[in-house]
C-alpha cells in the first residue's frame, strides 16, 4: 500500500474574475523512501497540490471541491482536524522556496526548532534542545551551539533555508513535501541543499515529494517524475524514461526548448502562445491550442492519464491513439 | 584584440556602509566591483555568471554609469565614461542600453506601448516626429509584437510580451551594445526560448555586441560567444563559452560548472559534483589574496598572499589562479 496516495484531487478558487481551476483532477501515490518530482510552469498547479494536501489553502477563496489524500488509513482532506494535527508538521513536514514562509522572525530559531517537538512528543524542554541542536549540526549550520539562538534574519539564504529543512524533518517526517526549496538560491548553494536533503532522506527513510520547475534537479534527485499542465498530470514516468522517452507532446516540447539539452547556439523550440489561463475551461486537452500536433479530435474530450507501460502514464489522445 | 568596442581597465565600484539616520557614520565600504578588466569585442555576446552578490548587476550599472565609478575607466567607442560630462554621457546612451531581469518593474505602467518606445525617440530627435509611430511599429515587429497593441498598458501582457517590450525599448536609440541583466530569469522556460532565440537573432542581425548576464550556466552557454566568471567583484575567468563550461580552468569555475544539475538522469547519478562549503564571502570583508581561497579545495597558504592577476593562459583563455600550472 503507498504511503500517501492523493485521488482525483480537484481545488477551485472563486474569485470575482470568475473560477480558478487550479488543481483539477490530480491523482497519485508515494511509496515509503521515494523521491517524486512534480515538474511544470508557474502555475500549472504544483504548489496548490501540495498546500490541498498540508491544509494551506485559504478557503474562501479557494475550495477543495473532491478529492481524498490518504495518509495511513486517514484522508486528510476529510478527518477532524486533532486527527490532521497528528500528521501534518509531523509525519507529513513541508518546506517552502521562501524559508520565511515557515520561519518566525519574530522568535529565536532554538524556540521554533524545538515546538514541534513540544507540541507532538513527550519531551522536556532541555531534551527538545539537545535534539534541536543536533539537527541544525546535521543539517550542515557550523557553531551550532551559537547559532541556535539566532534570529532567522541573522542567517544568510541559504543558512536559513537549511533551518527551515532542520525544522521540517526535527519530527522525523515519514513525508517530506518541498516546494521549489533551492529555486531562490544559488547553484553551488542549492547543490548543497540538494545533497542535504538527499543525505537526510537516506537516514530518515522518509518518502520526498519534490516540486521544481528545473528538469535538471530532477534527473537528479528524484525516482519518478509527473510533469503538469493547467492543474491536470499530463505525464508521469520513472525518471529515466520520461527524459529518454517521453511521450506527450507537452513534455517533449518542453525538452526541445530548454538550452540544457540542445547544442550550443542553435534556434530552441519555441512552444507557441501563452501557459493556460486556467480560469477559463477549454472543452478537450488543455495543451491543444499550442500543441503542434493538435486535431479536432483535441478538443472534443478531455483526455484521461492512461497507462502505455507498467510505470508510464500519459493523457495524449492522439499519442494513446497510435497516430503519433 | 580585434575591434574592441568596450574597454575596461582596472574599473572600481564600492559603495561606503553608514549607520544612523541623521548623522550619518562611514562604518565600511562594499567592494562590489574591485579591479575589473575587460575587453568587449564588436559585435560579440559576452555572458557574465557567478553567484549571487558577486558585482554582476553592479558591473553592469557601472558599464552604463548609472552608479559613480570609484576608479579605473570605462572606454566606450574611445571615449572615457568615468570622467564624461552629463552631456556625453546622454550621448553615450544612445550606443549603450539596457534590459533588465523584472519587465514590472522596468516599465512605467502609465505608459502605453506606443509612449514607452516613441519617449527615447523624442528625447534624442532621432527620427522627425511625424516618422515616430511608423519607427514603433517598425520596433514592435522586430520583437515579434503585433504593432496593433500599441495602445496598450504594459500590465495587458504576459511576462515574455513585456520583456520583447523592453528589449523593444533598448533598441530604439539602435544602440552599439546592451546590457541584459538577467532578462529571462523570471520567465518560464517556454517562453525563456522565445526571448534567447528573439536576443541571439537580433544581436546577428544588427551586429549589436551584448552583455549577458544570468544565472543559469546553460542559458548563458547556449547564447554566449565568451564568458567571464566573476567572484567577488573580480573576474576569475575569461574564455570561450562552451569551452569556459566544459572544461573550465579556474577552482571556482569547476566548482560551478560542477554544481549545475544537468537534465540527463544518467550523467546526474553518476558524476562527482564538487560541493563548496559555505555561502558566498561578503565583499564588504573580502579574504585576503585570493578571495576563493576559504572555500578553495586546492588553496595553499601562498593564495593568501597576493591577488592572483588575471592572466593568459592560452590565446583564448585568461585565469586569476596562482596555482593553475600545479593543479591542471
Ligand atoms: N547601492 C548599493 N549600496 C551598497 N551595497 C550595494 C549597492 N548595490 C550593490 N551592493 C552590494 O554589492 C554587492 C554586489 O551586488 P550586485 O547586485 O552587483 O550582485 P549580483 O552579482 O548582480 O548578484 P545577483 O546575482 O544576486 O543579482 C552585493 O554585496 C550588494 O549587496
Ligand atoms: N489564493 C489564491 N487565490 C486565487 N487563485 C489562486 C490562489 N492560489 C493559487 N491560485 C491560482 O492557482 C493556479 C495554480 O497555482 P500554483 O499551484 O501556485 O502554481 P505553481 O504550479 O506555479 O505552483 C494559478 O493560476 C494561481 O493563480
Ligand atoms: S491530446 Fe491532442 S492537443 Fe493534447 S497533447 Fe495530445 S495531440 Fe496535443
Ligand atoms: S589562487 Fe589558490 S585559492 Fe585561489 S583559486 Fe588558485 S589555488 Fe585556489
Ligand atoms: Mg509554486
Ligand atoms: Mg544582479
Amino acid at each position: 500500500m503507498p504511503l500517501l496516495s492523493v485521488h482525483d484531487l480537484r481545488t477551485h478558487f472563486h474569485t470575482r474574475n470568475g473560477i480558478y481551476r487550479a488543481v483539477d483532477g490530480v491523482s497519485f501515490s508515494i511509496e515509503r523512501g521515494e523521491t517524486l518530482g512534480i515538474v511544470g510552469e508557474s502555475g500549472s498547479g504544483k504548489s496548490v497540490t501540495c498546500y490541498s494536501i498540508m491544509g494551506l489553502i485559504p478557503q474562501p477563496p479557494g475550495r477543495i471541491v473532491s478529492g481524498t489524500a490518504m495518509f495511513d488509513g486517514v484522508d486528510l482532506l476529510h478527518c477532524s482536524p486533532a486527527e490532521a494535527r497528528a500528521i501534518r508538521g509531523k509525519r507529513v513536514a513541508m518546506i517552502f522556496q521562501d524559508p520565511m514562509t515557515s520561519l518566525n522572525p519574530y522568535l529565536r530559531v532554538s524556540e521554533q526548532l524545538i515546538e514541534p517537538l513540544l507540541i507532538h512528543e513527550k519531551i522536556s524542554r532541555r531534551d527538545a534542545l539537545s535534539r534541536a541542536l543536533a539537527m541544525l549540526d546535521a543539517v550542515g549550520i557550523n557553531d551550532a551551539a551559537k547559532r541556535i539562538h539566532y534570529y532567522p534574519h541573522e542567517f544568510s539564504g541559504g543558512m536559513r533555508q537549511r533551518v527551515m529543512i532542520a525544522m521540517a524533518l526535527i519530527t522525523k517526517p515519514e513525508v517530506l513535501i518541498a516546494d521549489e526549496p533551492t529555486t531562490a538560491l544559488d547553484v553551488t548553494v542549492q547543490a548543497q541543499i540538494l545533497e542535504l536533503i538527499k543525505k537526510m532522506q537516506q537516514e530518515l527513510g522518509m518518502a520526498v515529494v519534490f516540486i521544481t520547475h528545473d528538469l535538471g534537479v530532477v534527473s537528479g534527485l528524484c525516482d519518478r517524475v509527473q510533469v503538469m499542465y493547467a492543474g491536470r498530470i499530463v505525464e508521469t514516468a520513472d525518471t529515466r524514461t520520461l527524459f529518454h522517452a517521453p511521450r506527450h507532446p507537452y513534455t517533449r516540447a518542453l525538452q526541445r526548448s530548454i538550452p540544457a539539452l540542445q547544442s550550443k547556439g542553435v534556434e530552441l523550440y519555441t512552444i507557441p502562445g501563452l501557459p493556460p489561463d486556467v480560469s477559463k475551461t477549454s472543452p478537450g486537452c488543455a495543451f491543444a491550442p499550442r500543441c503542434e500536433f493538435a486535431s479536432a479530435r483535441c478538443t472534443v474530450g478531455i483526455p484521461e492519464l492512461t497507462a502505455c507501460s507498467p510505470t508510464h502514464s500519459h493523457a495524449c489522445l492522439r499519442v494513446q491513439a497510435g497516430e503519433i | 584584440m580585434s575591434d574592441p568596442i568596450l574597454q575596461l581597465t582596472d574599473v572600481k565600484t564600492h559603495f561606503p556602509i553608514t549607520q544612523g539616520f541623521l548623522l550619518k557614520r562611514h562604518i565600511g565600504t562594499v567592494k562590489a566591483v574591485d579591479g575589473v578588466n575587460l575587453t568587449v569585442r564588436r559585435g560579440e555576446v559576452l555572458g557574465l555568471v557567478g553567484e549571487s552578490g558577486c558585482g554582476k548587476s553592479t558591473l553592469a550599472r557601472t558599464i552604463l554609469q548609472l552608479v559613480p565609478t570609484t576608479g579605473g575607466t570605462v572606454v566606450l567607442n574611445g571615449r572615457n565614461l568615468a570622467d564624461a560630462s552629463a552631456r556625453e554621457l546622454l550621448a553615450a546612451r544612445r550606443d549603450l542600453q539596457m534590459v533588465f531581469q523584472d519587465p514590472y518593474a522596468s516599465l512605467n505602467p502609465r505608459m502605453t506601448v506606443f509612449a514607452t518606445l516613441a519617449e527615447p525617440l523624442f528625447v534624442h530627435g532621432v527620427c522627425p516626429p511625424a516618422e515616430v509611430p511608423a519607427r514603433v511599429a517598425e520596433l514592435m515587429r522586430i520583437v515579434g509584437l503585433a504593432p496593433r497593441f500599441m495602445q496598450k498598458y504594459p500590465h495587458e501582457f504576459s511576462g515574455g510580451q513585456r520583456q520583447r517590450i523592453a528589449i523593444a525599448r533598448a533598441l530604439a536609440l539602435k544602440p552599439k551594445v546592451i546590457v541584459a541583466d538577467e532578462p529571462v530569469s523570471a520567465l518560464d522556460v517556454s517562453i525563456q526560448a522565445q526571448i534567447l532565440n528573439l536576443l541571439a537573432h537580433l544581436t546577428k542581425q544588427m551586429n549589436l555586441t551584448l552583455i549577458f548576464i544570468a544565472h543559469d550556466l546553460s542559458v548563458v552557454k547556449h547564447i554566449s560567444d565568451r564568458i567571464a566568471v566573476m567572484y567577488l567583484g573580480k573576474i576569475v575567468e575569461l574564455g570561450l563559452a562552451a569551452d569556459v563550461i566544459d572544461r573550465p580552468r579556474h577552482p571556482y569555475t569547476r566548482a560551478l560548472v560542477s554544481a549545475i544539475p544537468t537534465p540527463n538522469p544518467d550523467i546526474e547519478r553518476t558524476r562527482q559534483r564538487i560541493v563548496l562549503a559555505g555561502d558566498p564571502p561578503s565583499p564588504i570583508n573580502p579574504p585576503s589574496g585570493c578571495a576563493f581561497h576559504p572555500r578553495c579545495a586546492y588553496a595553499r597558504a601562498e593564495c593568501e598572499n597576493a591577488v592572483p592577476p588575471l592572466i593568459a593562459d592560452s590565446p583564448d583563455r585568461e585565469v586569476a589562479c596562482v596555482r593553475l600550472s600545479e593543479i591542471s
